[in-house]
């Protein structure tokens, strides 16, 4: 199972994710107001994608 | 990179790792989401109104609190006066013994406008307060609190190895796939990869930061034995102070030599929360960082004189900065109720995870992993298509 692992396809969203929660996470601490409110809709991205996976295997 | 053998161990560490730690996660899960609004909570429990808006330096002396706490329990030793951030609240922190986790412990609480006492209960007493140290160490103390440390640990090895495993088992699926027509296990196995997948980050700087967390108590020590010693050299063979400066006067002296600082608390000479010669005031900053930042100034008890007013180590800045990322209490409510789902998110990944385990004793997943490795043990090329036989 070496040779061709499709990395990009298997992590590629999951790495997305992971930054945008990090830059979430990171923008509360960093300051208030403006920070608050990007770090509010950075992680919310990620539950918002669940949602979205979830509603759509329902759909099916 | 991947063989078969490499990970069918990722995933026999990502099962057990898993297991071991699962019932103590469910507890800090479930205990941990009330407490992400433990202020909110509190103030609708018993709501305090105060004579003015949160202060820098409170209108009433500190000594007048300490004075005041001290005439209602005269046989108590004071332990410290402290101020709150949100809140023009002064409290006087009391006990028979020389620590906070001392018998006859008690809090007494005071309007900073006007010195009157506010109406709190004790310590250790409410709910918030009782499921607080469930999570933070099954109500064992510093014991408890490094197991659950150790199960933090387990918890970050565990999501490591999870998207170590992840790969493989989703080389062959569009990434969120959840089949639902199939079998329940099916469905439960897709469920847990997208929500432990997408949820990643999170947990790991939740979990990261509850190790930071659990260790405070050994990282202090260690601070106090690096940083004492020699502050105590010069006083060999003195007896502890006797006469001693009042709480205010240390607090100015600490102002004075970090004018940029904000005076959070005050602890009286005491041979294990400070030194026997000193008052070790709290300061930090003013900054949405640095008042996450605190920085010890140790006031000689007798003379005034500021004997180190140095930043922490870095173990404790970590410790400082892991708090907040730890509680989501960092970022208003909106930031407490992202929180809060994300923690049910987690629960939801535990359970599928536990139903996973129970579903089959032995899993098609593990007999395929097997065959493969023993596929490659016979020089075979062949490569395993987990994601079809999960």
């Amino acid at each position: 199972m070496t040779q061709s692992f499709p990395f990009s396809k298997v992590y590629g969203v999951a790495a997305v994710l992971a930054c945008i929660t990090i830059c979430g996470l990171l923008s509360a601490l960093l300051g208030d107001g403006l920070w608050d409110a990007f770090s509010w809709c950075a992680l919310a991205i990620p539950l918002v994608v669940i949602v979205m996976y979830l509603i759509k295997s329902y759909r099916r | 990179m991947m063989s078969a053998r490499r990970v069918r161990t990722w995933y026999r560490l990502h099962k057990w790792t898993s297991l071991l730690c699962t019932l103590f996660l469910l507890i800090s899960c479930l205990t941990g989401l009330p407490l992400i609004f433990h202020d909110e909570i509190d103030h609708l429990v018993s709501p305090v109104h105060f004579a003015g808006p949160p202060v820098d330096i409170p209108p009433v002396s500190f000594n007048a609190v300490v004075l005041a706490a001290k005439r209602q329990n005269p046989k108590l030793r004071t332990l410290f006066v402290s101020m709150e951030d949100d809140e023009p609240q002064l409290n006087v922190g009391m006990a028979n013994g020389l620590t906070v986790q001392s018998k006859g412990r008690k809090l007494l609480t005071y309007d900073a406008y006007t010195g009157a006492p506010v109406q709190s209960h004790q310590p250790g007493t409410t709910l918030m307060d009782k499921l607080l140290l469930l999570h933070r160490g099954l109500f064992a103390g510093v014991a408890g609190e490094l197991f659950m440390g150790l199960m933090a640990l387990l918890f970050v090895i565990a999501l490591i190895t999870g998207v170590l495993v992840y790969g493989p088992f989703m080389r062959r699926l569009d990434f969120g796939t959840v089949r639902r027509s199939r079998s329940r296990r099916l469905h439960w196995f897709d469920l847990h990869n997208l929500l432990g997948i997408v949820t990643l980050s999170w947990a790991l700087v939740v979990g990261a930061t509850g190790i930071m967390n659990a260790l405070s108590t050994p990282l202090f020590a260690m601070w106090r034995a690096s940083a004492v010693p020699q502050l105590l050299a010069s006083y060999a063979n003195r007896p502890p102070a006797q006469t001693i400066i009042t709480p205010d006067q240390a607090a100015d002296a600490a102002r004075h030599a970090l004018p940029q600082m904000k005076v959070t608390g005050i602890i009286f000479p005491n041979p294990v929360m400070s030194t026997t010669h000193h008052f070790l005031v709290y300061t930090k900053g003013r900054t949405p960082v640095t008042a996450r930042l605190f920085t010890p100034v140790l006031v000689d008890a007798e003379t005034g004189t500021v004997a180190l007013a140095k930043p922490f180590p870095w173990y404790i800045r970590t410790l400082e900065v892991s708090r907040p990322l730890h509680f989501g209490d960092y970022g208003g409510l909106p930031l407490k109720v992202i929180w809060a789902a994300f923690d049910v998110t987690t629960v939801l990944v535990l359970l599928s995870g536990v139903y996973l385990w129970l579903s089959k004793k032995r899993t098609p997943v593990e007999e395929e992993l097997d065959r493969f490795v023993h596929l490659e043990d016979l020089n075979s090329s062949i490569s395993p298509e987990l994601g079809a036989h999960a």
